[in-house]
This record gives structure tokens, C-alpha cells and sequence, in this order.
């Protein structure tokens, strides 16, 4: 799972092209948008998925740590999922509550996938923008660091990291953020360049705008549509990332939870009679990247139509 | 063309040293060592022990005769856990072995993939195109941490159809669960790649001049469509390569294997540094390659690109 | 004046019925098939029995090696390479008789010269042996210094007085000595084929070995595979002809694969021995294994927390666990709620009067509660600490259930899941409030347990002192019988309460039903390929 840096380049082009032009991409793209009707439905799963981990525990029944020792141990015939019980998803191994569970899960994944896409693209863009705009020598240091790490097994170093730090969710988010800064940088350097030859730029520097100041208002605004589309197909990948930590036992500490936590012990337990310990946060997880991916090409396609 | 290999291959050796590096301090910085072990070893044998693994030396001479062993003597030195082993020989048993379901899994992911894509192109919007998105979304979705098991459960226990893992010097029936396991999301990107790039390329002008021509609808697909169409996932193929390698921890995992990828994890968590360093060398001076390979494919399909 | 007495005592049982080796009982026909497949959770890090550390390559080690003595079905003591030993009156001088049939796989003969020279190799510092210290604990004479590198190695006390009489000098009386020559790092090697090898003289092939089988293949984290050796003194009473030992890491993976009818034998994930009991009666057990599980306190004059000082406050966190929840509901697999450190099977020892064991959790709970109210903390002012467990399901499962047992009396606990290197570094540095801790016995004897308090000892990681405590462990090293001493010793233990107990380990795993002298009864688990067979259905 990677995103199509083709795609993202000639997305860039685009903008710079409308910039050139004086007419923003955005103003037809959402339009554009509401006509796709697989983006718009991504964008109301994403939406509901949202509630659910900000209000979910508000009809939950139990707590995401409590321990019922009535199911306890009989998981298999008395933790089904049952509104009775007031386990709506059944219960875990421990007799906790699933539904309260993925509700926290989904909290954790989505502020992971969202924080850890968040520092991707920030770091990539400011690294980017830098060294395309800043040129010369300068660039070609940054951009040979980055075709040097570029090289570096970073699933690798993730582990090594969660290993000496420790597991924690700060930890997490930094991991799995610096992991994907590289791409971003390099497709915004590309985009940089590009702007910084044209007129309105140069007309800026002719007329004595500081260089920060041509950054903040000129680049990085043609940025933004690449920057959107990244970061929303970015985070699907975090989340897998975080998913794969967790399968390794470096995830978050209990009692916290997340979706790749709760889909390994659910796929330890497939041959257990327990298959809703695998359903429900499978269910939210697979609905959830779906959704991303849509939102995320709906995006790109409205703001860079290929039929123009 | 070779002048720009030569300076990528120049590249490799700042980067495979800096890789060294890097993974050198970080190992040496976690706490725990390779002999840290429930029964607190007496001060003696410690000492001893690190004596003999050079330990005891500052770690600036550590790295430099490990990394003057690997430039004279190709030594990546002795595992400091399997203590009848050297790095070598475990990356020799377990490195063939990712290798042989790696590419495999390649081979099948790139196929099925493009064809797949291919397909749901040309009937763009038909029941076809419909189902090749919808099973390549499921199976990008699915970990194969999840899929591991459930092959298991279908294969091994209900069927029994084929063994539940292990290699056994890789025979097929070995083969099979792994190789799918680890395909089918990379199946899935790639078929999702072709299928958008394919759409392009049909709607641009060169194809509809091919048509216009009145050429068959094969041969405008085989000789004109499929090349520049492939762009997209040739440079997808890098990064899958190195998330495949990360994929193997899991196969490894769970079809007991003895790949690499579980060498990788146990070296990390059991100290092992010799076998941790030598397994990420290893893997990044391929992922060096593989970008290599990648790229150099790109430019003889993309007549644009000259170095 | 040699003393004859202790050798009959521990060797009746084997010296009645010399020949140890499979023995199918009246009424069973061997099967047709004698091939056997059981499972490794990990890699086999070692072949070679001094470099050995782990339980799973000692099994390994048994099958293909030989040692002074045996164990049968029981754990009792059975003649090996050794027929006898006589002990002299001063209790410090074993002199060991070897059988003379005993042959290396490569037809050599088997020599006092060659315990000699893996006892040497064993304590020599050039060996860096992480075992080095068990011939520490043997106490053999001059092992210390020689491992300490005070002496040259040549003084270890043990020599070939000929070629069949082997001499072992120990520097005090250690009753239980012979128990402990069971263990792999004990076991002779072959010098000739170390010398001409070196470290690769443990591949398939190449090593060399006088156990009953031989190393046919290894690759590593994949499989073992072994077959008779027909140079064994005793090759016609084995019976299993293949022996393959797959390594499955995930336990998961592996209960699948034994269903499926790929293994023979295989541990049960915790918590699922019941659902594997009803489905396959005849062959999901579980049977007592010498380990114990705590949670250790941290009493360390500088790092340990103030709270954990007051032993009202530990004997409360005691009280407040709810074992019977933990062994019946989350472990499931017939272990034992345990209130005390020794395991209870452990031979010849006796249980004190442990008061709390006898209360109801109602009553623990309660007096856990007026304790803490005691030490000043309450649910209005709540104790704080943290608990430090290594991955593994079960581990998380307990600390989750422990962390709510005791929210139930005011404590807050924080959970911290650590991989196992950093734990041990943790608690090997005192760098912890409360963490996991289990043991496994060396041997079938309850000072394996009871030394760990010791204020002398090296894994007192908790730091408790006692000297009454301290002193009854010493004395119970001369002692004419120890056991005493040692319900003493684990009443100090109850008293000042330096960690919390929670259970004693049982073996819970599947088995084929036809596999028969799996050693089941064996306390400490150890088996011997020789011993088993398949018998006809």
C-alpha cells in the first residue's frame, strides 16, 4: 500500500498550473466532489465512524477496563454479543467489553492515523518547500539526505525504537510519522520548483517580499490541495502501520486498546468459537480504510480532473 | 546510463554506513544486553562473556572492527545467541528462503495484479471492472496478520489440503499459504494502479489515433496501451518491495518458515546485534538495489526520462 | 569409609529395573508407526550442552547426550552413564562408577575423561558458558575462583581416577548433588571432536554425542530431526525411530497444526484447555510442572517506593488478588492458586500453616482494606504504583484482572508492558515497583526455590532481608533434614510477605493418546525420547 506519486506529481502540476492562471482548483472541486458518489459516501462512513469514537461510550454499557466476571472464562458461550448482557459486540478473552472497546480502539487508530499523517506532512512539506525553494547546494544536500534515507528499512528502525524506548503512544505517533515524510518532501520540492520560476514569484522577490513570506503565502498555499490529498490517503497507511506494531506486541499499553490490537487477539482467537472478537473491530477497520481511500481519491479526482 | 548507476551505486556506501550507524547506537542505547537473561549472570562469566564477544571494547572500536570484518572478510561476525552460528550462515539459510516466497509473491502480486487492472479498464464500468474494485479493496484492506490464520483455518484444518507450515527445503504445498498471504494487498494496489493509469492511457490521444487507424482492439492494448500504462506501478514496485520484506515478519511468524523477517525481530528483542545489523544491512543495501532496478526499468519504458 | 546409605536410598528404584529404557506395559502392542513430532516455541539457540541455556534445547540435549545419572517416569533418579556413586563421610567426595558399555555416536568409549573435561569446560572463563554459575551452584570445588578467573582451571574439583571411576569433590555437603547431575550442563562432551571442530562442532553430521539419538538435521527456526543412535549402550530398547521437533512461534499456530494432525504433541494457550478438554478428552492435560508465579515488590533501600516498605502494605496487594479468578477463569488449565514461593509438589517439602489461604476473598479483601486504612491509604487516598510484566498473553491477561482486584481496594495501578530483555535489565537494576517474576526449579528440591530470598543470592531482585532467614537457608545446607528448615523458611516468607504469590504452574498441553513414557509425572517436566513410544490403537 502506497499512494501513486504520479498522481500526487501531476495533482501538483495542476496547481501550479491554476495559480498561473488566477483561478483556484478549489472552487469547482467541490462540486465535482459531490458528484462522486463513492467519495461522498466515504465521506458519511468517515463521518458516523467519527461519532462513534467520540460518542460511542456515551451508550456503551460497560467500561472499556472493567472485568466481567460473570462471562469470564465461558467467553465462548456466555461473552456472545447480546443486548441483553450489554455486551452489544460480546465480549474480549477477559470478559471486557468489546463495544466499549472498539470505541476506544477506534479513538486510538484514528488519532494515530491522523497525528501520524499530520507529522508526515508537515515535515515533508516544510522540508520540501526548503530545500526546493532555498536551490543550489542547500538542495542538493537535503535531497541526497533524503535518496539516503529513502534507503533505510524504516519498519525496521520502528521496531528498534519501540524497542528502547519503550512502547508509547507518543512514540508511536513519531515512528510512524517519520516514516513517511520523505515521499511528501520530495513530491513538494518537485511542485517548489516548479512555482518558484513563475512570474508571480519572481514579481514577489523583485519587489522585496522576504523569502519566508513568499513561502507562507505563495508556495505553500499551492500546496495545500497535494498536501489534503496526501494526508487523507496517508492516513489508511498509518493506521496499517500501527496495526502491523501492534500485531508485534509494541503497540499502545493496556488497558488502552486499538484496532490492530483488537484484530490480532481476534485472529489469535479465529478457532475458538469467538469470531465476534475478530468481526466487530475487523468491521470498523476494513469500513474505515474504505472510506479513506475513497475520500482520498474522490479528493484528488475532484481537484484534478483528468477530463479537462 | 551507466555514469548515473555508478553515481547511484556511489550513493550506497555513505548510506549502507550511515544504515550501520544508525542501528549500532540505537541497538546499543536499548537497555538489556544479549546476555541479560532471567538468572542474572555472576560478574565472572559477564565479563567473560563480553571478553569474548569484544564488548568490553568502547563502542567506536566495536563498530569499526565489525565494519572493517564485513569490508575485508565479508564477516558479519558470530551471533551472539545461536552460539554455534555465524551471521552469514543464518542469513544464508533464512535469506533464500524470504527470497524464494518474496519474489514469488512478487510475481503473482504483479501478474494478477495487471491483469486484473487490465481488465476492469477495458470493460471500464461493467460487472467485471465492479468486481476486480471490489475484491482488490478487500484484500488491500485485510492484514495478512489476518489472513495468515484464516488460510490456516480453510487450508490445514477444514480441508486439509495443505500443511500448515514450515518449509521443508520449499516445496510447493509450503509455498502456496505464504505466497498468497503476502500477495494479495500488494495484488490489490497494483490492480488498482493499472486500472486507473489504463484508463488514462486509453482516453489520451495516441490511443485514439491507434484506433483511428482502425488497428484491432488487442493489438492497441498489447503494443501501445500496456507500456506507458505500466509507469505508475513500476514506481510503486520500490516501496512494495520493502513493505513485502516487513510483510515476511509476519509469514515468518506465522508459517514458521525461518525467513529472514523473523531473524530480524528475535535479533531485536533477544540483543542479538550481530544478526540485527546484518539483516538491515542486508535488507537496505536491497532496498538500494531494488530502487535501482526500479528506477533503471522506468527510464527504458519512459522514453521522456534520459539520464 | 565409604557411605553407602544415601546411594540406596535415591537408587532402588533405578537399580530394580536397570533396564529404564521404553518399557511398554503388559497388555500394550507398539504401533506400526514410531515416528514422533512435538513442537518448540523458538529456535534451538544451542546444541552443545555447556553453551545451553533454555529448557526447550535441554530437552534436545537429553535425547542426544548422556548424563552421570538419569530420570524415570517420576523424576527419580536412574542409572546413565554412571551404575552407582558412594559418598564419602564427610559428605564431600562422589565417586562415580561408570558403565563400561557406554559408547560415543562415533564409536569411542565413554569416559570418566570426558565429564571431566565438560565439567572443566563448563566452569573454564575461555568458554564464557552462561551456565557457568550451575557449576557454582554444585558447589564442586574451586569452581568460584575458576570461573572468577582467581584459578586455573585444572583445579576444578573433579578427576578421572581410570577410565570408568570419576571423582567429584564438593566444597560443602549438598544433599540434593545427585538431583542435580540430571541437568544438560552437566553432560559429557567429546574433546577429540570439539578440538577438531570448534564452534561448529554441534551440526548435523558433525556432532557427536552419547546420548540414545542422533542428530540427523537442524535448521534453525525451522525443525530438529533425530534418529536412534546404534551406538548407544541401550539402542535395543529405543523405540521411536524418527523424532522431528517443529518450531511454531505462535501458539495459536500451533494448536492449529497439532488439530490438523501435524504434531504429536503441543502446549495449550492459556485459557483454552477447557474447550480442548471436552472436545478431546484423551488427549488435552494437564499435569503439575515445578514453577511459581509472583509479583515481586521492590524493597531496595534507594529505589523501592516508601509504600511498599510497610508490610502491611504488601501483605494487603497479597490479599487483594483473587487467585481463584486467575486460575479458574483467565489460566484455566488446572493450575493452582498458590499463597506461598515453594511449589507445593516439590519432594519432601511441607507447606507451613499459611493463615490467608484459609480465608474466603470476602475476608481477604476485607483485611486488605483495614491493613491499607492502617498504612494510611484508602480509597480516598489512593496508593499509586506500577507493575512491570514482559509480553505474553496470559501475563496481560493477569495484570489486567490484578489491576482491577486491587482498584477494588484503592490502589492505582499502572500497567507497564515491557519485551523481556528490558524487564529483566529492569528488575535486574531495581528499576521497579511491582513486576512479574516466575521460577522454574533446577531440580526437585525446594532450596532451588527457597535461595532466592537469600540476601546473598543473585536474583533477590526485590531485595528482601532477613538474616533469621538468611541463617535457616545456611543451616539447612548441613542439615540432616532440610525440609524442616524450609517450612521455617517459608513461614518468614508469609510473614513479611517480599511478594505476592498467585500460581503454581501446571504443563497444560496435547498429546496423541498413543504416545506413552512422556514423563507426565515428572515434577520438573523432563523427558527422554528413549523412554517413549507409540503403541498400537
Amino acid at each position: 500500500m502506497v499512494i501513486d506519486a504520479t498522481r500526487m506529481k501531476s495533482l501538483g502540476d495542476r496547481f501550479a498550473e491554476a495559480e498561473v492562471r488566477g483561478r483556484s482548483p478549489w472552487a469547482d472541486a467541490r462540486k465535482r466532489f459531490a458528484h462522486n458518489k463513492a467519495a461522498v459516501a466515504g465521506l458519511v462512513v468517515l463521518i458516523l465512524i467519527g461519532l462513534f469514537a467520540l460518542f460511542g461510550n456515551l451508550i456503551a454499557a460497560w467500561s472499556n477496563e472493567e472485568l466481567d466476571f460473570a462471562v469470564m472464562g465461558q467467553v465462548a458461550e456466555l461473552g456472545r454479543p447480546s443486548f441483553a448482557s450489554g455486551h452489544y459486540f460480546g465480549t474480549d478473552d477477559l470478559g471486557r467489553d468489546l463495544f466499549a472497546r472498539t470505541v476506544q480502539g477506534t479513538r486510538i487508530s484514528l488519532m494515530v492515523g491522523i497525528v501520524g499523517s499530520a507529522i508526515a506532512v508537515i515535515a515533508g512539506t516544510l522540508y520540501g518547500a526548503t530545500a526546493g525553494y532555498v536551490g543550489g547546494r542547500i538542495d542538493n544536500v537535503m535531497m541526497r539526505t533524503v535518496d539516503i534515507l529513502m534507503s533505510v528499512p524504516y519498519m525496521f528502525v520502528l521496531i528498534l525504537l519501540l524497542v528502547i524506548f519503550g512502547r508509547s503512544i507518543t512514540m508511536l505517533f513519531v515512528g510512524i510519522g517519520l516514516i513517511s515524510w520523505l515521499d511528501m518532501s520530495r513530491i513538494v520540492r518537485g511542485q517548489t520548483l516548479s512555482l518558484k520560476h513563475k512570474e508571480f514569484i519572481e514579481a514577489a522577490q523583485a519587489t522585496g517580499v522576504p523569502t519566508f513570506t513568499i513561502i507562507r503565502r505563495h508556495i505553500v498555499p499551492n500546496l495545500l490541495g497535494v498536501v489534503a490529498v496526501y494526508a487523507t490517503l496517508l492516513v489508511p497507511l498509518m493506521i496499517l502501520t500501527e496495526s502491523f506494531i501492534s500485531f508485534l506486541g509494541l503497540g499502545v499499553q493496556e488497558p488502552l486498546t486499538s484496532w490492530g490490537a483488537l484484530i490480532s487477539e481476534g485472529a489469535g482467537t479465529i478457532n475458538y468459537g469467538t469470531l465476534w472478537q475478530l468481526a466487530f473491530p475487523l468491521f470498523f477497520f476494513v469500513i474505515t480504510l474504505f472510506a479513506f481511500f475513497f475520500v482520498g481519491d474522490g479528493l484528488r479526482d475532484a481537484l484534478d480532473p483528468k477530463d479537462r | 546510463m551507466l555514469a548515473y548507476i555508478a553515481k547511484r551505486l556511489a550513493i550506497a556506501v555513505p548510506t549502507l554506513l550511515l544504515l550501520i550507524i544508525i542501528s549500532f547506537l540505537l541497538m546499543h542505547a536499548a537497555p538489556g544486553g544479549p546476555f541479560t537473561q532471567e538468572r542474572a549472570l555472576p560478574a565472572a562469566v559477564l565479563a567473560n562473556l563480553e571478553a569474548k564477544y569484544g564488548l568490553d571494547q568502547p563502542l567506536w572500536r566495536q563498530m569499526a572492527t565489525y565494519v572493517w570484518g564485513i569490508v575485508s572478510d565479508f564477516d558479519f561476525g558470530p551471533s551472539f545467541i545461536y552460539k554455534d552460528r555465524t551471521v552469514n550462515e543464518i542469513i544464508a539459510q533464512g535469506f533464500p528462503v524470504t527470497l524464494t516466497y518474496g519474489s514469488l509473491s512478487f510475481l503473482l502480486a504483479v501478474i494478477v495484479g495487471v491483469t486484473l487492472g487490465v481488465f476492469a479498464a477495458i470493460y471500464h464500468n461493467s460487472w467485471l471492472d465492479y468486481l476486480a474494485v471490489g475484491i482488490s479493496i478487500g484484500a488491500q484492506v485485510l492484514p495478512n496478520f489476518v489472513m495468515a490464520p484464516i488460510l490456516v483455518l480453510v487450508f490445514t484444518l477444514w480441508l486439509r489440503w495443505l500443511p500448515g507450515g514450515g518449509w521443508e527445503g520449499g516445496q510447493w504445498q509450503y509455498i502456496i499459504m505464504p505466497v498468497i498471504a503476502l500477495s494479495t494487498s500488494f495484488m490489490a494496489s497494483i490492480a488498482r494502479i493499472t486500472r486507473s493509469s489504463m484508463l488514462e492511457v486509453l482516453n489520451s490521444n495516441h490511443i485514439r489515433t491507434a484506433r483511428a487507424k482502425g488497428l484491432p482492439e488487442r493489438k492497441v492494448i498489447l503494443r501501445h496501451a500496456l507500456k506507458p500504462a505500466m509507469l505508475p506501478v513500476i514506481s510503486y514496485l520500490g516501496p512494495a518491495f520493502v513493505t513485502m520484506i516487513t510483510g515476511s515478519v509476519v509469514v515468518d511468524i506465522y508459517f514458521s518458515t525461518g525467513g529472514i523477517g523473523k531473524a530480524f525481530v528475535d535479533s531485536a528483542l533477544n540483543r542479538d546485534y550481530a544478526v540485527m545489523m546484518g539483516v538491515t544491512i542486508l535488507v537496505g543495501a536491497l532496498t538500494i538495489l531494488f530502487n535501482l532496478v526500479v528506477d533503471i526499468l522506468y527510464a527504458w519504458i519512459d522514453p521522456k526520462i534520459r539520464y | 569409609m565409604m557411605n553407602k546409605l544415601l546411594l540406596t536410598t535415591i537408587l532402588s528404584v533405578g537399580l530394580a529395573l536397570p533396564a529404564v529404557a521404553a518399557t511398554p506395559q503388559a497388555g500394550e502392542t507398539l504401533a506400526e508407526n514410531q515416528d514422533y513430532t512435538y513442537w518448540l516455541l523458538d529456535a534451538i539457540k544451542s546444541m552443545d550442552p555447556q553453551i545451553n541455556t533454555d529448557v526447550e534445547g535441554s530437552g534436545i540435549l537429553r535425547s542426544l547426550f548422556e548424563g552421570l545419572y538419569n530420570e524415570d517416569q517420576e523424576g527419580g533418579l536412574v542409572p546413565g552413564v554412571a551404575l552407582d556413586h558412594e559418598l564419602s563421610d564427610d559428605k564431600t567426595t562422589y565417586t562415580f562408577h561408570l558403565r563400561d558399555n557406554a559408547k560415543w555416536s562415533n564409536g569411542d568409549p565413554v569416559t570418566a575423561g570426558d565429564f571431566v573435561y565438560a565439567w572443566k569446560r563448563l566452569a573454564d572463563p575461555a568458554t564464557a558458558s552462561e551456565y557457568a554459575w550451575y557449576m557454582e551452584l554444585m558447589q564442586v570445588k574451586n569452581a568460584a575462583k575458576i570461573i572468577a578467573g582467581e584459578a586455573p582451571v585444572d583445579e576444578l574439583g573433579v578427576t578421572a581416577v581410570d577410565d570408568h571411576t570419576l571423582q567429584v569433590t564438593i566444597e560443602a555437603p549438598l544433599p540434593y548433588f545427585p538431583k542435580m547431575l540430571t541437568h544438560a550442563s552437566v553432560f559429557p562432551v567429546n574433546r577429540k571432536v570439539i578440538e577438531a571442530n570448534g564452534d561448529k562442532w554441534t551440526e548435523a553430521g558433525t556432532l557427536v554425542g552419547n546420548g540414545a539419538y542422533v542428530l540427523k538435521e537442524h535448521i534453525l527456526g525451522e525443525k530438529v530431526v533425530m534418529e536412534p543412535n546404534p551406538e548407544y549402550w541401550d539402542n535395543e530398547h529405543t523405540i521411536l525411530q524418527k523424532v522431528t521437533a517443529l518450531t511454531i512461534n505462535d501458539q495459536d499456530a500451533a494448536l492449529t497444526r497439532y488439530l490438523a494432525g501435524e504434531l504429536d504433541r503441543v502446549d495449550i494457550p492459556a485459557g483454552r484447555y477447557p474447550q480442548m478438554k471436552a472436545e478431546y478428552p484423551d488427549q488435552a492435560i494437564s499435569v503439575p510442572q515445578s514453577c511459581s508465579y509472583i509479583y515481586m515488590f521492590n524493597m531496595d533501600e534507594a529505589k523501592g517506593p516508601a509504600a511498599l516498605k510497610d508490610v502491611r502494605v504488601r501483605k494487603a496487594l497479597s490479599y487483594a488478588i483473587d487467585r481463584d479468578i486467575i486460575v479458574n477463569n483467565i489460566l484455566q488449565g488446572g493450575q493452582a492458586p498458590s499463597y506461598n514461593w515453594t511449589h507445593a509438589a516439590t519432594e519432601g517439602f511441607t507447606l507451613p500453616e499459611i493463615d490467608y489461604a484459609s480465608w474466603t476473598q470476602a475476608e481477604r479483601t476485607a483485611k486488605a482494606k483495614e491493613l491499607l486504612a492502617e498504612a494510611g491509604f484508602g480509597m480516598d487516598n489512593p496508593l499509586n504504583l506500577t507493575l512491570n510484566y514482559n509480553t505474553s498473553e496470559s501475563h496481560k491477561k493477569i495484570a489486567i484482572a490484578v489491576q482491577q482486584f486491587w482498584k477494588g481496594v484503592g490502589v492505582n495501578l499502572t500497567l507497564n508492558n515491557m519485551e523481556w530483555k528490558v524487564h529483566t535489565d529492569k528488575m535486574q537494576n531495581q528499576d521497579f515497583e511491582i513486576a512479574r517474576y516466575a521460577w522454574c526449579g533446577d531440580y526437585n528440591e525446594a532450596s532451588t526455590y527457597l535461595d532466592l530470598f537469600t540476601s546473598y543470592s543473585g536474583h533477590n531482585n526485590g531485595k528482601f532481608f532477613s538474616e533469621e532467614y538468611d541463617q535457616l537457608m545456611k543451616d539447612s545446607k548441613t542439615a540432616a533434614d532440610p525440609n524442616p528448615m524450609y517450612t521455617e523458611a517459608e513461614q518468614i516468607l508469609a510473614d513479611e510477605m517480599p511478594m505476592a504469590p498467585i500460581y503454581q504452574y501446571t504443563k497444560v498441553e496435547m498429546i496423541k493418546p498413543d504416545i506413552k513414557g512422556a514423563g507426565l509425572m515428572n515434577l520438573m517436566q523432563n523427558w527422554y525420547l528413549k523412554d517413549m513410544y507409540r503403541v498400537a490403537n
